[in-house]
C-alpha cells in the first residue's frame, strides 16, 4: 500500500467536466438471462472510475459495451455525447483507436512471442520503422520489469508477468481511454499493489482515462476518483469513494465493509448490521410485552499493548477464540458481533440485569481456567485485561446508549500476563 | 380463436427455421469469405504472414502429398493394367492414369489431404484465438482480425492448392510408371507416349480450375467454422473448438466433392 499511497491524493473530481462515455438506459441480456436493466453510468474524462461488484454480476459485460465489443438490446451508450450505435465505421474505428482494453484473462497472443505481443498493435497500426518499434516495446518491457522475457511465449511466464505483458501491450500505443478488466485478479499482494499503483501513476502521467473493474476493495478506492457499484442489473451508486460511507444502503454498506465481514466470519461472530437488526426486534417486544433483555460488552483494556505484544494475525486469533469460548458459555439465543476492533458485544434475550450479572460471574469463572488467551508472544513482556460491563434495556434506548451504560458497570473478568520465551 | 392445426404447423415452423437458418449460414459465410478475399488485396499486402502461411499449407504438406500421390498411381497402374489387359489395350495405361490424375483425383485428393493436414488446424487456431478473446483483443486495437488471420490463409491456399495439385499429378504419373512399366513391363515409350497424346491443355486448366475453388472452399470454411465458435449452440470452450474442427473438416470434405460434381459436369 506504501507503492499506493506515494501517489495519493487522486486529484478531486471536476463535477462540471463534460462526461466522456455515458449510459443510458442500457439493458442488454444473453438468452433469458438479463444482465443489465436499464443501466445509467457516466465516465468522466481524465480520471479513473472503478466498476465494482460480486462476481458474475456483468462488470464485464459492461465494460465491453463501451468499446462496442457487445451492443446494447435497448438503450444507448453515448461518446462525447454523440451514440455509439450512430458512428459509422469511420468514426468508430477512429474511436477504437483512443481505446486500449485489458482483457481479464489477459487474451495473449499465445503463438507470438511477449515482445511480438508488445509489438502488435504497432506493427499492425502504425508506419514506425522495426528499429523505432524496437526501441519503444524494450523500453516499456524494461520500465514494466519483463525486459528478460520478451522472446518467451505467454505460457513460458507467471500469472503476474502475463497480467504486466497484457498492461505493456494496452499502454504501448499511447491510448486516451483504457478499460482494465480486473487487472490484479491472481496476483499476489504486493504485485497487485504494484499494478494499481502502475495504473495510477500512469494514469497521472499520461492523463488518460481509466475504467477499472474490480474486486479488490478497498485497495481500488485509493486510485479511484469515482466508483460505481453494479447489483442486480443495475448501477446501485456512482460517486466518489468518500461519498460511499454515507450512503445507508446495505449492500453499499456490505462492499464498503466486505473486509470486516471476512473478519467477522473467520472469527464467528454476527455482523454488525445483523445485531443491529435484532437489537431493534427485541426493542419492539420490550414495547409490546415489556419482554426484558441484557447488552453485555466484552473489551480488551489496553489494546494498543496487545496489538504491539500480539501483532495483528495474534490479535485476530485471540478474538476468534473469546468469540468461540461465547459460543460455548452463552445460552444459544445470544448473539455476539465485533461492535469495534477489541469490543464484543453480545445482545441476551429474555434476559434481567441480575441473570446477566450471575452469567458474568459464570464466566470469569471459566475464563480463569481456560487457556484460551495464552498465545506466544513475539515481543517483550506486555499484560492485558478483559472488563465485562452489563445494561439492562430501557425505553427509547439506542445500542449506542446501551453499550454507554455498560460502561458504567464494568467488572475486569479475565487479566494476562504474557512472558516470551527465553 | 387459433385454428392452426400443430401437427402441421409445428414441422412446418421446425423446417422454416432450418431454412433460415441454413440461408442466414450461407449469407455469412459469403460475406465472410468476400471480407477475407478483399483484405488480401488491401494494402499494405501481409507479405510475410502470406509465405508463413505457404510455409504451413503447402511446404508442410509437400511429404503426404508425395506419399499419398505415388500410392495412388502404382494402385491405378496396377487396377488399370489388369483391367485394360482384358481388351489388350495396356499400352492405354498411361492415359488412364493421367487423364483420372489430372482430370479428377489430382485436385480432389489434393483438397482432402490438405483439410486433414490444414484446414482442422486452421480451425482449431482461429477457434481458441476465438475462445481466449484474442480475437476480441484484435478488435479493439483496431486491428480487423478477418484481414489479420483469414486472408493470409486465403491467399496461401490460392498459391499452394495448384501447385499440389501439379505436384500430386507428376508423382502419380511416376507411380503408374513404377507399377506398369517396372513391375508389369509396359513399354516406357507408349507410357509416356500415350500420355502425351491424350491429355490436353483444356484437362489440365480444368484440373487447376478445379484446385482454386477447392482452395477458396477449403479455407473460408475452416477460417469460418473456426471464426464462429462461440456462435456454436451445445458448444462451449474446448468443446466449441473440437466441434468447429470436426465440422471444419466433414463440411470442407462434403462441399469439394459436390463442388468437384458440378465443375466436372460444366467442364466436360
Amino acid at each position: 500500500m506504501d507503492e499506493i499511497s506515494t501517489l495519493l491524493p487522486p486529484p478531486p473530481p471536476a463535477d462540471d467536466a463534460a462526461p466522456l462515455i455515458e449510459f443510458s438506459k442500457v439493458s442488454k441480456s444473453f438468452g433469458d438471462k438479463m444482465v443489465l436493466d436499464e443501466v445509467d453510468l457516466t465516465i468522466h474524462e481524465g480520471h479513473i472510475t472503478s466498476i465494482i461488484g460480486k462476481s458474475g454480476v456483468g462488470k464485464s459485460v459492461l465494460l465491453k459495451h463501451v468499446i462496442g465489443l457487445l451492443q446494447p438490446d435497448k438503450g444507448e451508450v453515448r461518446f462525447r455525447g454523440k451514440s455509439l450505435a450512430a458512428m459509422n465505421r469511420e468514426e468508430r474505428r477512429a474511436l477504437k483507436r483512443e481505446f486500449a482494453y485489458m482483457f481479464q484473462n489477459n487474451a495473449l497472443f499465445d503463438s507470438l512471442t511477449i515482445f511480438e505481443n508488445v509489438a502488435l498493435p504497432l506493427t499492425e497500426r502504425t508506419k514506425l520503422k522495426e528499429s523505432e518499434i524496437r526501441e519503444l516495446v524494450t523500453s516499456k518491457l524494461v520500465e514494466l520489469e519483463i525486459g528478460d522475457v520478451g522472446g518467451k511465449y505467454p505460457s513460458q511466464i507467471s500469472g503476474g508477468m502475463q497480467k504486466r505483458v497484457a498492461l505493456a501491450r494496452a499502454l504501448i500505443t499511447g491510448p486516451r481511454i483504457v478499460l482494465f478488466d480486473e487487472p490484479t485478479t491472481g496476483l499476489d499482494p504486493i504485485r497487485k499493489n504494484a499494478v494499481l499503483a502502475m495504473i495510477a501513476h500512469y494514469q497521472k502521467k499520461f492523463g488518460f482515462t481509466a475504467i477499472l473493474v474490480s474486486h479488490d476493495i478497498p485497495d481500488v478506492f485509493y486510485i479511484s476518483q469515482r466508483v460505481a457499484i453494479l447489483e442486480e442489473q443495475k448501477v446501485l451508486f456512482q460517486g466518489e469513494p468518500v461519498e460511499l460511507e454515507l450512503i445507508e444502503n446495505e449492500v453499499v454498506r456490505q462492499f464498503v465493509g466486505s473486509l470486516e465481514a471476512l473478519k467477522d466470519e473467520l472469527t464467528g461472530l454476527e455482523t454488525r448490521q445483523n445485531i443491529e437488526r435484532r437489537f431493534a426486534r427485541e426493542m419492539e417486544r420490550f414495547a409490546a410485552v415489556d419482554q426484558p433483555f441484557a447488552v453485555m460488552t466484552f473489551t480488551v483494556d489496553n489494546p494498543e499493548d496487545v496489538r504491539v505484544g500480539l501483532g495483528h494475525l495474534a490479535t485476530q486469533r485471540l478474538v476468534q477464540r473469546l468469540s468461540e469460548f461465547l459460543a460455548r458459555t452463552l445460552h444459544p439465543t445470544d448473539i455476539s458481533a465485533r461492535f469495534s476492533e477489541y469490543r464484543i458485544l453480545t445482545l441476551m434475550p429474555r434476559t434481567t440485569l441480575d441473570q446477566a450479572q450471575r452469567v458474568r460471574e459464570r464466566l470469569a469463572r471459566n475464563l480463569g481456567g481456560d487457556d484460551i488467551l495464552r498465545i506466544n508472544s513475539r515481543a517483550a513482556c506486555f499484560s492485558f485485561s478483559l472488563r465485562c460491563g452489563l445494561a439492562q434495556c430501557r425505553s427509547g434506548a439506542s445500542l449506542a446508549d446501551l453499550v454507554d451504560e455498560a460502561e458504567h458497570d464494568v467488572k475486569p473478568i479475565a487479566h494476562f500476563e504474557c512472558h516470551p520465551k527465553p | 380463436m387459433n385454428n392452426s392445426n400443430p401437427t402441421l404447423t409445428v414441422p412446418l415452423t421446425a423446417l422454416g427455421r432450418s431454412c433460415i437458418a441454413f440461408v442466414s449460414e450461407l449469407g455469412g459465410v459469403c460475406i465472410f469469405t468476400a471480407q477475407g478475399l478483399l483484405h488480401i488485396f488491401t494494402p499494405p499486402i501481409q507479405f510475410r504472414k502470406i509465405v508463413g502461411q505457404v510455409s504451413f499449407i503447402g511446404v508442410k504438406s509437400l511429404f503426404v502429398i508425395i506419399l499419398v500421390s505415388l500410392f495412388t498411381g502404382m494402385v491405378l497402374g496396377l487396377q488399370g493394367y489388369y483391367t485394360l489387359v482384358k481388351f489388350g489395350s495396356e499400352g492405354l495405361l498411361g492415359a488412364a492414369v493421367a487423364l483420372s490424375l489430372i482430370r479428377e483425383l489430382g485436385p480432389v485428393l489434393t483438397a482432402i489431404m490438405v483439410i486433414g493436414r490444414a484446414g482442422s488446424s486452421m480451425a482449431a487456431e482461429i477457434g481458441i484465438m476465438r475462445i481466449s478473446e484474442q480475437i476480441d483483443a484484435l478488435d479493439t486495437m483496431d486491428v480487423n482480425p478477418v484481414r489479420y488471420l483469414v486472408s493470409p490463409k486465403l491467399a496461401a491456399a490460392f498459391i499452394c492448392f495448384p501447385l499440389l495439385t501439379a505436384l500430386y499429378d507428376v508423382v502419380g504419373i511416376l507411380g503408374g510408371y513404377l507399377t506398369g512399366v517396372i513391375m508389369l513391363g509396359i513399354n516406357s515409350g507408349i507410357y509416356f507416349a500415350r500420355i502425351e497424346s491424350s491429355v490436353e491443355m483444356v484437362d489440365v486448366a480444368g484440373g487447376f480450375y478445379k484446385s482454386f475453388a477447392f482452395a477458396l472452399v477449403v479455407a473460408a470454411i475452416s477460417c469460418y467454422q473456426g471464426y464462429f465458435t462461440h456462435t456454436r449452440p451445445g458448444g462451449f470452450g474446448a468443446k466449441g473448438v473440437s466441434l468447429a474442427t470436426t465440422s471444419a473438416v466433414v463440411l470442407s470434405c462434403v462441399v469439394v466433392l459436390v463442388v468437384d460434381y458440378v465443375m466436372t459436369s460444366f467442364l466436360l
